[in-house]
């Protein structure tokens, strides 16, 4: 099995107060090494600023968190080395080529020359990308954007990549393509921490966390949880636990 | 009368083609789903329906005045919703509601029968500045706003993308409910699931319609059989099935992998090569496809044809 | 009903202008700051400026003259100076601002009314003082005359050379003013109506307008109206700030001021909604209007450099700016104190630019995207 039984990500009580209103109200859960977790929520319910606490973008009011073995208090710059993240809005930039922006993004980690040289090449030969190196990304069809966008967050080899909402607004055969990658990653042993709006994708992953009102209302394997509320699919597990 | 009657309409920016010769009719008080994925052409489409843009070749009718000559005309009788969210974020809800009245040359007590079930219940936030709502909110206030003026076709460009699962359902109850009330709808949507919620669907891609027809009929009109396939290593099965000669095509839905095979093949003795080659707690099962079975499999073999 | 959408948008406007901070600073802040800069760069404060004398003559009459300079509030005297080597020497330690230098035979040809030069020597790097203390001894010169000679009138027997060293080019406060009231306008007028209706674009708010079954006319009409009253307001605000901190002056007739700037106010409306509607971002008219409005308003309308020692081809485009000929307006009505009689051609080719601008923004607005 691809999960080891180790936990790469722990939360315990994690609390954010922005002055009377708690956005994230005393979350717990572990994530174990290797695993793909699907952090769900509806829009509000406080999945946004949870995982910019455990990014190191945010500091917790309350509670104690590990990422990576790294304390999100005190490590939040270690962190952000051992983790790559990858949003919607999709960080490349249109007006570089390829290559360029993969050089770029093996700077910003401190990689060397040498080391990026090497990740370039992989790169481009994992995404069959070497035809059009130095073409600027803008020429790239979305699909292929987002899957470049997905390996250069991993350019610097990090334990766990950070993805949020990384398919909206794709065809469903490239979203197909996507989450194969995705798996590629995690059979690497990588772990992936995925947030999205699709509910059936939400069955690609081992474990999901469903976050109601700045809580974590139900945690536990597509699988149980939709035996656990008798429901046929994710969907309705969600509307049953949101509404 | 047809609502909207689309002719050929094709589309080009610069040398990128947005539209190809699409051509579909929506009846009066329908609602019409237009699915497809970014980019497929859905939001050029709507503003040359909206008559924002000129299509440089095709017919359209809306409302009964074509696009092109009377959209003076159209423009009295459309309420539009862009893909974006777009209201005035500094405004409040009130305000906000009260300028679009003013705007189409109503007030908001005149049609307030209209908009009351959807108002209600962000009016608590009445003073809210709209920058300030949650996307559902947001999303309610747009629809009261491109209702004020009691449209006869309703233009929805993506209204339910980028929110949540429950606001999205909430979404769908109240386009029900204006349909009851003789509101004829375009919808477009990047979430196939959404399809079987409109009375007829167009599947947009790349500029192209792949298909049209009631959801339903959509599903039964497909002609390949389709197995669903779990077990504890699924993705290490879909590249093995991938490799196989019977295998058409393979891809991962959720906790399963969907296998649409070139003939008939036997579900036990499937299960067995599959048992064979090491998978545990294997389950398959002969499914009826759903929507985005159709649309991968139609969006191929445009694919193919095209290559 | 037209009206009440006309009204509806003034209103919606508002709330966007009183909503955003920053509008609101680059609406009433920048004027007042900008006038107020103005007011510490140019010290008001001319009581004891330090004079020093050559004083060829040595007479009786010549000091008189220069006791009269000293006894009004404005000087002291510095040094007496005796050779003309030693005339920058004040300058150049910063301890005088001023020199006179007084002809020989100075008693001789004042009471036999001959012609009499009288050389003044500023410090040109500090122009604004320097053009000021200038008029504060030209004044004290002609009293003198008056006094001594008993006449009633200035006899204009006394001819002061004035001689700026290091600025001969003479920026002065005067100049500044007119120049700081056309630019504000400008980018007020100008800037912030293009970038209002640029937002509308990239929020997208826009695509709803034109859906709508409103005329582009009552669009533009309904965002452009309440920058046009706010302008307005400046132009009046920095006119009172002008009067009471620099102490200029309005000879001319103020209705005929006030009206002046509205045109401009209109043209440079006008400029706003042509970059506008040719601007897809709000980025995209920003720079617009900066690469294309500020820069030459400012280097080529005169306001800084003197158009007339340009090369010809910067004469030319200077011309072609509208804030060249509303300086030239406001230097005539404030400064000189004419009257239309004067200012109609520019007041005209203002008219032009306005018609000429309208046409475009017409031809430009589309009730379609793209």
């Amino acid at each position: 099995m691809r999960i080891e039984n180790k936990n790469i990500i722990e939360v315990e009580n994690l609390t954010k107060k922005f002055g009377d209103f708690t956005a994230v109200n005393a979350i717990s859960f572990t994530v174990k090494k290797g695993e793909i977790f699907g952090f769900l929520g509806a829009n509000g319910a406080g999945k946004t600023t949870a995982m910019r606490m455990l990014i190191g973008l945010s500091i917790p009011t309350s509670g104690t968190g590990k990422v990576a073995n790294f304390d999100i208090y005190k490590e939040a710059e270690k962190i952000k080395k051992n983790i790559g993240y990858m949003s919607q809005k999709f960080s490349l930039y249109n007006d570089l080529t390829i290559r360029e922006n993969i050089r770029f993004y093996g700077g910003i980690y401190g990689l060397s020359k040498s080391e990026i040289k090497q990740k370039t090449e992989k790169i481009l030969v994992d995404l069959d990308l070497k035809s059009v190196a130095n073409k600027l990304v803008d020429s790239l069809p979305l699909g292929w954007k987002q899957r470049l966008s997905f390996a250069v967050s991993m350019i610097h080899d990090p334990e766990i990549v950070f993805l949020d909402e990384p398919t909206g607004g794709v065809d469903p055969y490239v979203r197909r393509q996507f989450w194969e990658t995705i798996y590629d990653a995690a059979n690497q042993g990588r772990t992936i921490f995925v947030t999205t709006h699709y509910m059936d994708e939400v069955e690609y992953c081992d474990r999901v966390s469903i976050m109601v009102d700045g809580k974590i209302e139900a945690l536990d394997t597509p699988k149980n949880l939709k035996k656990q509320f008798q429901a046929t699919n994710m969907n309705d597990v969600f509307l049953k636990l949101a509404r | 009368m047809e609502a909207i009657i689309v002719e050929n309409i094709s589309k080009n920016y610069k040398d990128i083609q947005a539209l190809k010769e699409v051509s579909f009719q929506v009846k009066e008080g329908e609602i019409f789903g237009l699915i497809g994925p970014d980019g497929a052409g859905k939001s050029t489409l709507f503003r040359i329906l909206t008559t924002l843009l000129l299509p440089d070749s095709g017919k359209g009718f809306v409302a009964g005045h074509p696009i092109v000559e009377e959209f003076k005309s159209i423009r009295k009788k459309v309420g539009y919703m862009p893909g974006k969210f777009s209201l005035y974020q500094d405004l409040s809800v009130e305000e906000n509601l009260s300028f679009f009245a003013t705007i189409f040359g109503t007030t908001i007590e005149e049609n307030y029968d209209l908009i009351k079930d959807i108002y209600e219940q962000i009016e608590p936030f009445k003073k809210r500045l709209a920058g300030k709502l949650s996307g559902g909110m947001k999303q309610k206030l747009a629809l009261c706003c491109a209702l004020i003026h009691k449209p006869e076709v309703l233009f929805l460009d993506e209204p339910t993308t980028g929110v949540d699962v429950v606001s999205r359902q909430e979404f769908w109850e109240m386009l029900a409910v204006l349909k009851q009330k003789g509101i004829s709808i375009l919808v477009s949507t990047p979430y196939m699931e959404e399809a079987i919620l409109c009375d007829r669907i167009a599947l947009i891609l790349n500029g192209e319609i792949l298909n049209i027809d009631t959801p339903n009929q959509m599903i039964q009109n497909f002609d390949k059989t389709i197995y669903a396939i779990k077990c504890n290593r699924l993705y290490d099965l879909i590249h093995y099935l991938r490799t196989q000669d019977y295998t058409e095509s393979c891809l991962p839905f959720g906790e399963n992998l969907h296998l649409v095979t070139k003939e008939k093949v036997e579900i036990e003795k499937l299960k067995k090569e599959i048992i064979t080659q090491g998978f545990e707690q294997v389950e398959i099962e002969k499914i009826t496809p759903t929507i985005e079975d159709v649309f991968l499999h139609l969006g191929q073999e445009k694919k193919e044809d095209a290559n | 009903m037209k009206w009440k959408v006309f009204w509806a948008f003034v209103k919606k406007e508002f709330y966007h202008i009183t909503r955003d901070k920053r509008t609101l600073l680059i609406l009433f802040g920048m004027p007042i700051a900008q006038v107020l800069i103005f007011g510490f760069v140019i010290s008001t404060d001319f009581k004891n400026a330090s004079i020093d004398f050559l004083n060829h003559a040595n007479d009786e009459t010549s000091f008189e003259l220069i006791e009269q300079i000293q006894s009004s509030e404005n000087f002291k005297i510095g040094r007496i100076l005796y050779a003309d080597h030693e005339l920058e020497k004040g300058f150049k330690d910063g301890t005088s601002k001023l020199v006179m230098v007084i002809p020989e035979d100075f008693s001789k040809d004042f009471y036999n009314r001959n012609p009499i030069e009288i050389q003044i020597l500023t410090d040109g790097s500090d122009p604004n003082n320097a053009v000021t203390l200038t008029q504060y001894i030209t004044s004290i010169v002609g009293s003198f005359q008056q006094q001594k000679l008993k006449i009633p009138e200035n006899p204009q027997q006394i001819n002061i050379e004035t001689k700026l060293l290091y600025n001969p080019k003479s920026i002065s406060a005067y100049n500044f003013i007119p120049g700081t009231i056309a630019l504000i306008l400008m980018i007020i007028s100008a800037m912030l109506t293009s970038l209002t209706i640029a937002r509308e674009k990239e929020t997208g708010t826009i695509e709803i307008l034109l859906v709508s079954p409103l005329s582009p006319l009552l669009i533009i009409l309904g965002k452009v109206a309440p920058y046009a009253l706010l302008s307005f307001i400046d132009a009046i605000l920095i006119l009172v700030l002008g009067f009471f901190v620099f102490e200029v002056p309005v000879r001319g007739s103020l209705i005929l001021l006030l009206f002046c700037c509205l045109i401009y106010v209109i043209t440079s409306l006008t400029i706003g909604t042509l970059i506008s509607a040719v601007s897809k971002t709000q980025q995209d008219a920003m720079m617009r209007s900066l690469m294309g409005l500020m820069m030459p308003s400012m280097i080529l309308s005169g306001f800084i450099f003197p158009l007339t020692s340009m090369p010809f081809i910067l004469q030319v485009l200077g011309h072609i700016i509208p804030t060249t000929y509303f300086i030239e307006i406001l230097k005539g009505i404030m400064l000189r104190g004419v009257g239309l009689e004067i200012v109609w051609f520019p007041l005209f080719v203002l008219f032009l630019m306005i018609l000429f601008f309208l046409f475009f923004t017409w031809k430009n607005f589309k009730t379609r995207l793209q």
